[in-house]
């Protein structure tokens, strides 16, 4: 039997004498559509930033595939299947949208020595996906706030990840192209990426996952079925206020 | 080292400490507080002893000078941040790059300027009590660094109180933690830091004032504040007056046993020493957050 | 592929040509002052293989600089090296001093190791200052050897030699910049965090330029006493060794291995022309204004202008 894909455990992350994350769990089993919701300052990109290694945990472990990943820094987990998007778009100012595809192409794999073409034709795949083939030399200063997003994501998939962690990816978008996005998203899980998803929007939160975990002060305080979560008496409380 | 010749290292240092905490609390607030890569903090100092000097020429007691130029200073400072705000923080890509760059030229410009306006020579200020010196406890201790301490201490509880009581003060707190919630409860984050970067500025006339009570000044000095002035800023932690203030003390000490035990020619290579050992050791300071 | 064959003809003409030059050129300041320009060009094209292309500012050029050039004159005092191998020991020192700032410092946000390279630079000066055996704060003459037959004076081989070097640092700064290492190196500049997250391993990149930017402007000073005859603690560590590394690139264009060189050898060029006319404080400020100048209305630089106009022209029919 093998392990989950993602193994939190115990996770605590404090700054200074504040705690942002108190002994957070969880499993993500391989395959999953994993939602995260939470009110805002709960922890939820905290907790993206100790999984993804850009910021230190104090105390717990994370493991993928069963192997503590606790002590590699941020790259090396990316090169193990772990990818993520930022909740402000944090695209490569200087370079084109193809080019930005190019670094994470070459780099995300750990195999910088990729076929020239090969490489190319990945990135065209990965660009096609996202609808973004017609602005493949644009520069990213021109794009549309929806593109940056859309670039994001192609990003992080150029990095060929087993394991999607996506931070809000949907903010500011109109409900058409939410749908876009969510489609697009179905399809990479049927192929075998496992996504985690933190967001904001219950329409997508609810219409995605498979599963929905709501965090507050740093705890998980539900964990379920998307509609036994939201429905569950604490949630409504922090959410209503009630 | 015999304990007396120990005793009364300790004393200076803590006087200098006093010292190095004023001319350091302006950077605290811009480079600890607000985040800006204030490399032309110590040659703004520079500019306020200067200026004290050219106030003193006219029979002007170089304190109330300092204090008097404040004012100056402090819309000098909201000019300076505007421009550093419009050019680089609005426009984001490579702050780091280009702005650090930014303020290292306007250091170079403004030392040049100095050079060519003054001179290259030493300058200095009279006053009653720049020369003389009290009897405390069997110790000689030269008035002018008592000055320097006591101006020190005011400045920091000043500011400490100013930043923990005064609603634009906790505003400006806020804003380097988290901008949006700022913006959430209703103040413009970039006119606070406006404010903010105009009060550390306006604190480099009395720091100044005091840097050419404490010896002669020279065009070129702003360079070697540098190490002084962001090691005790970097050690305080970010952002924090008391902080400043007793990270001061800690460099003063230090840099009076060196000199006591090593000689003086070995003085500048100490506060870029230590704070070498601060980046190395303990990055996010005594009291970072 | 074919770029690189056209660089390294270029290349191979430029050694001919300096070689040339130092047989039929009959002005001896002629050589005087072109090396104080090529030395410019390793110093800036060193600076900007961290900086530029990584976005790194080192404000301590000068300490390399100065380590370099007290290297080869300990090492001549104490050895009598030969001149490729007290280059090639400056530049192993001062690589390394790079590699410790770096360890030191490059975890942090880049301010701190901009600062650390300031304390650097005083730090170094001042312990040179207090090292008699390479003369101290009085300084130390170093004489000349005799110069080998093919060169008519020792200037015309510090000349080439310093030819050499620069040729070698513009073609190692080329093959970074159009490398994996260039690609993410840039990848740092504009994201640091996003680039770690799509796989750059940023602390070794950024090691590995902070390493061979420093031993790079410590091979640039390790000729420095040899071509002064003497050498002292303050000509040594110059401020406007720091400046000029960071205002060149800045000037010309810090994305292109070609900017250093442009802004290099405007600068420097002007310089060795200028000083003899004007003040030397009037030369630095226009250093400094122009560096402002530069990094508020043209952030690319020279290149960045020329790139404008080129597609501007282009655009129209």
């Amino acid at each position: 039997m093998s392990a989950p894909l993602l193994q939190v455990g115990a996770l605590f992350k404090r700054f200074g004498g504040f705690t942002a994350l108190a002994a957070v769990s969880f499993d993500v089993p391989a395959g999953q559509r994993l939602g995260i919701i939470g009110p805002n300052g709960s922890g939820k990109t905290t907790l993206i930033n100790c999984i993804c290694g850009t910021l230190r945990h104090d105390n717990g472990s994370v493991r993928l595939s069963g192997v503590d990943v606790s002590a590699l820094p941020t790259y090396r987990r990316t090169r193990l299947g772990l990818a993520r998007s930022f909740q402000i778009p944090r695209p490569f100012y200087s370079m084109s949208v193809a080019q930005n595809i190019a670094v994470a192409l070459e780099y995300g794999v750990g195999r910088r020595r990729v076929h020239a073409s090969a490489a190319r034709k990945e990135g065209l795949t990965v660009l096609d996906r996202l609808g973004l083939t017609a602005k493949a030399n644009a520069d990213v200063g021109s794009l549309t706030q929806v593109d940056l997003r859309r670039l994001e994501l192609a990003r992080a998939l150029a990095t060929q990840p087993r394991l999607l962690i996506l931070d809000e990816v949907m903010a500011g978008l109109s409900s058409v192209e939410v749908d876009d996005m969510l489609e697009t998203l179905a399809s990479l899980n049927r192929e075998g990426i496992t996504i985690v998803m933190i967001e904001h929007i219950m329409r997508a939160i609810m219409g995605f996952s498979q599963r929905v975990i709501c965090l507050d002060a740093g705890s998980i305080v539900a964990d379920g079925e998307p509609a036994a979560v939201i429905n569950s008496a604490i949630v409504q409380k922090i959410y209503l206020g009630g | 080292m015999s304990l007396e010749l120990l005793v009364e290292a300790v004393v200076s240092g803590i006087l200098l400490g006093g010292f190095y905490a004023a001319v350091s609390l302006g950077l605290s607030v811009a480079f600890g507080l607000l985040d800006v890569p204030h490399i032309a903090h110590p040659t703004l100092l520079v500019v306020g002893a200067y200026a004290t000097y050219a106030l003193a020429q006219l029979g002007i007691d170089p304190i109330a000078a300092g204090f008097m130029l404040m004012p100056a200073f402090f819309v000098i400072g909201v000019g300076l941040y505007r421009f550093y705000h419009a050019l680089f923080e609005r426009r984001g890509g490579d702050i780091a790059l280009r702005g650090l760059a930014f303020f290292f030229g306007i250091a170079f410009i403004i030392e040049v300027v100095l050079i060519l306006v003054f001179g290259v020579d030493q300058r200095l200020v009279e006053a009653a009590y720049i020369g003389s010196s009290v009897q405390l406890a069997g110790l000689q201790m030269p008035s002018r660094m008592l000055i320097a301490f006591a101006l020190a201490g005011l400045l920091t509880l000043l500011l400490s109180t100013y930043l923990s009581r005064t609603f634009t003060g906790r505003a400006i707190k806020a804003v380097a933690q988290d901008q949006t919630a700022l913006a959430l409860m209703g103040a413009d984050p970039v006119r606070i830091k406006q404010s903010a970067f105009g009060i550390a500025t306006a604190t480099c006339a009395i720091a100044g004032a005091l840097l050419i009570i404490v010896g002669p000044v020279e065009p070129g000095m702003g360079r070697l504040y540098i190490g002084g002035t962001f090691c005790v800023a970097v050690l305080a932690g970010l952002g924090s007056m008391k902080g400043t203030l007793l990270a001061g003390l800690i460099l003063g000490i230090t840099e009076s046993l060196v000199l006591t035990s090593l000689g003086t020619s070995w003085a500048p290579a100490v506060s870029f020493g230590l704070l070498l050992v601060v980046l190395a050791i303990r990055p996010s300071g005594l009291f970072g957050r | 592929m074919r770029n690189w064959s056209r660089f390294l003809i270029g290349a191979t003409l430029s050694v001919l040509l300096a070689l040339g030059l130092t047989r039929f050129v009959g002005n001896e300041y002629f050589f005087f002052a072109t090396y104080v320009v090529l030395q410019f060009i390793v110093l800036a094209t060193a600076w900007n293989i961290l900086g530029g292309y990584g976005g790194y500012v080192n404000f301590g050029a000068s300490a390399f600089f100065a380590v370099g050039a007290y290297c080869a004159v300990a090492l001549t005092q104490s050895y009598a090296l030969a001149l490729p191998l007290q280059i090639l020991a400056a530049a192993l020192v001062t690589g390394l001093l790079g590699f410790a700032v770096g360890a030191l410092t490059l975890r942090l946000r880049g301010i701190y190791f901009s600062i650390a390279t300031v304390a650097v630079a005083v730090i170094c000066e001042t312990v040179i200052m207090n090292w008699s055996f390479v003369g101290g704060a009085r300084g130390t003459t170093v004489l000349q050897p005799a110069a080998p037959a093919f060169f008519s004076s020792y200037t015309r081989l510090l000349f080439f030699v310093m030819a050499l070097l620069a040729l070698l640092a513009v073609a190692f700064a080329r093959f970074v910049e159009t490398s994996w290492i260039g690609r993410g190196l840039r990848a740092i500049r504009d994201n640091e965090e996003a680039a770690e997250s799509v796989g750059v391993p940023t602390l070794k990149l950024k090691l590995f330029a902070a390493t061979a930017s420093g031993a790079l402007m410590g091979a640039a000073g390790a000729p420095f006493a040899l071509y002064m005859n003497f050498i002292e603690p303050t000509s040594a560590f110059s401020l406007n060794y720091s400046v000029s590394a960071l205002a060149m690139p800045l000037i010309g264009g810090s994305a292109n291995w070609l900017g250093p060189v442009i802004g290099a050898i405007l600068l420097a060029g002007t310089q060795q022309i200028v000083t003899v006319t004007i003040s030397s404080e009037l030369n630095v400020l226009i250093v400094g204004l122009l560096l402002v100048v530069f990094v508020v209305a043209a952030p690319h630089g020279i290149l960045g202008l020329w790139h404008k106009l080129v597609a501007r022209g282009g655009q129209r029919p």
